[in-house]
């Protein structure tokens, strides 16, 4: 059966058969996976593995592998999330993990800074939008917290190998159009389930031409698209990110993690980048998405940009842009949580931070802030133009927002309008 | 829906019906009589656990799940009862919650043509059935139906019988022990004496 074993493969049955031990798999065998790291955060760490471990009596198998972010009930509010977050940092202490990220930004984002990603990596997350990491050529999907347990127990995972459905944006995104409308736009095409929980590969020169920040946003929405993973092969950009991030240059391996020629897909789209106009999602689906000037014109009374979909540093350059010399319409709120103190950091070295808040942004706490809705930021019945990933109905918090999904440039525009508005008529 | 309810089978009746998967376990394998509750497509995660109250323990958080859609749901439910849903039904968060608030109101399963990926994990892992079946939205809210989970076969009042796709047996056996923690206890037992 030698010819099994050189078929061409996808980037996606490379990291699994890796990961599985295995020269190939197939798409739709269920295979064994050793896991090479698993983050969780406050909310779905230690406060429910704690009592699962004691429970079954058993032990954390490879601290090494575990990296622990505080980053959904920070900066604590009220006693519950007081409790939570005291909960996360006793057990780590008690349990002496290595890796503990408290306090400094959205986990997706903090994991790839802190080097704990590179190229093909297996790796699973206490949360949904865990297929960001794929942004850099790992394969990292989101498991519930007793599926958590027993990667901590076991050091293990099963998968049933994923199809890919490759899309392909061509040629140049114009400017003011940027990964999240890309996002909405397949969305609105292919529903929150045309991802059928496979993995899909982002392909194509837009997507090539596209910066880390931009990409992982790529990434990070396969969540909404109902993929398991979502995937960029690595290449130079990836490469310079990670050194930057410490990761020593010999770990990553570029030429390796990429599809092989010929290797059979579910699916493959072709998108024109060119094409492709600024989108807004109307309340209450990521996948209500269309042309900007379909939404334009509905007022809003909050302006959102947070979450590690919409506030990175990326992000917030490029709602700078549009707000610049410009200001917040009146009665309209504009609210910026930085997706990681790093970021914050280095949007304040490079004025990023100070035309946001000339502009008459509020400046929120780095963390996951509103978008999970455990921050309790947004008003009830809030119309809301938001950077972050989900527009389900209470997920910001207040049963009665109505919350429009936008790119932070399409935020930025409409915060200076008080109604959603076209960015590009704004950039000069 | 006046039509009389079948009598209830036995365990020894399903397992003679070729369909069923058959049952090494008559306890897992027998039907239910259960009561339907219908909810439309994309049910989604904040849906089922909402993130306000998600600093909750589980019995308070389990009050308001499906609250923004059925708000008689979490009260009028009964232990036994099944849900039948559009496509995509537990599509969002990983929180694992939005299982565990059906299974703790007693839900005995979710049927839907297909499911949110990391909910359905997360189900298997906290026992509680999913089945995917394309005619789940054939059923009607209030409707009583006989469940074999198992073997994925619903059988409704009228004697028609709809097919699910049945749990791959190694999911099964997570959920028949209860979910995955109880699983793992099972395994290491042996090894811990």
């Amino acid at each position: 059966m030698g010819g099994a074993t050189t078929a061409p493969m996808t980037l996606a049955q490379k990291l699994v058969a890796r990961a599985a031990g295995r020269a190939h798999v197939e798409p739709g065998e269920i295979v064994d996976c050793e896991v090479d790291l698993a983050m969780f955060h406050d909310s779905s760490g230690p406060r429910r593995l704690a009592p699962m471990l004691k429970e079954l009596g058993a032990r954390v198998r490879d601290r090494s592998r575990l990296v622990l972010v505080i980053d959904h009930y920070v900066p604590e509010q009220d006693d519950d999330s007081r409790r939570i977050v005291a909960i996360a940092r006793e057990w780590a202490r008690e349990q002496a993990l290595p890796h503990v990220h408290d306090r400094e930004g959205i986990c997706h984002v903090v994991l790839p800074q802190r080097g704990h990603i590179r190229p093909g990596m297996f790796c699973v997350g206490g949360d949904s939008h865990s297929p960001t990491a794929g942004a850099f050529g790992a394969y990292m999907f989101g498991v519930g917290a007793t599926e958590m347990l027993g990667v901590v127990v076991t050091g293990r995972i099963w998968l049933k190998v994923p199809h890919t459905i490759r899309v392909r944006f061509d040629g140049r995104l114009a400017d003011g159009v940027s990964a999240k409308d890309l996002m909405l736009v397949l969305l609105a095409r292919f529903g929150m389930n045309g991802g059928r929980y496979q993995a899909v590969e982002y392909a194509g020169t837009a997507v090539e031409s596209l910066g880390m920040d931009e990409r992982m946003t790529l990434a990070n929405m396969s969540a909404e698209l109902g993929a398991q993973a979502g995937l960029i092969a690595p290449d130079a950009v990836t490469r310079e990110a990670l050194r930057v991030a410490g990761v020593p240059d010999d770990a990553i391996d570029t030429l390796r993690w990429r599809g092989d020629a010929g290797a059979a897909v579910l699916a493959e789209h072709v998108f024109d980048a060119a094409a492709i106009e600024p989108q807004v999602a109307r309340p209450h689906s990521p996948a209500n998405g269309a042309p900007v000037s379909d939404a334009k014109g509905e007022g809003i009374d909050v302006a959102y940009l947070g979450a590690c979909t919409g506030a990175k540093l990326a992000d917030l350059r490029a709602a700078a842009r549009v707000l610049r010399g410009r200001h917040v319409a009146i009665g309209v709120q504009l609210m910026v949580a930085p997706a990681s103190v790093a970021e914050q950091r280095a949007a304040e070295a490079d004025g990023t931070l100070a035309a946001l808040i000339d502009a008459g942004a509020t400046l929120l706490p780095v963390g996951c802030g509103a978008c999970a809705g455990y921050g309790g930021r947004i008003p009830e019945g809030a119309r809301v133009v938001s950077s972050t990933a989900r527009n389900f109905r209470g997920r910001m918090g207040a049963a009665d927002a109505e919350v429009f999904l936008a790119s932070p440039y399409t935020v930025a525009a409409s915060a200076v309008h008080g109604r959603i508005a076209d960015p590009r008529e704004m950039l000069s | 829906m006046s039509a009389p309810l079948p009598r209830a089978r036995t365990a020894g009746h399903a397992a003679a019906d070729p369909a069923s998967g058959l049952a090494s376990d008559p306890a897992a394998s027998r039907s239910r009589t259960a009561r339907v509750w219908r909810v439309g497509a994309d049910v989604d995660t904040d849906a089922l656990a909402p993130g306000r109250w998600m600093a909750q323990p589980l019995p308070l958080l389990a009050e308001y799940c499906l609250a923004s859609l059925r708000p008689e749901f979490a009260r009028e439910v009964r232990p036994g009862d099944v849900l039948a849903a559009g496509p995509n039904f537990g599509i969002g968060s990983s929180r694992e919650q939005a299982a565990a608030a059906l299974r703790h109101l007693g839900v005995a399963a979710v049927i839907a043509p297909s499911f949110g990926g990391i909910f359905f994990r997360n189900a298997v892992n906290l026992g509680l059935p999913v089945l995917e079946c394309a005619d789940a939205e054939r059923l009607h809210d209030g409707e009583r139906i006989e469940l074999d989970a198992r073997a994925g076969v619903i059988r409704r009042a009228d004697g028609e019988r709809i097919a699910c796709t049945p749990l791959p047996p190694f999911l099964w056996e997570i959920v028949a022990a209860g979910g995955l923690l109880p699983h793992l206890k099972k395994r290491m037992e042996p090894s811990s004496s």
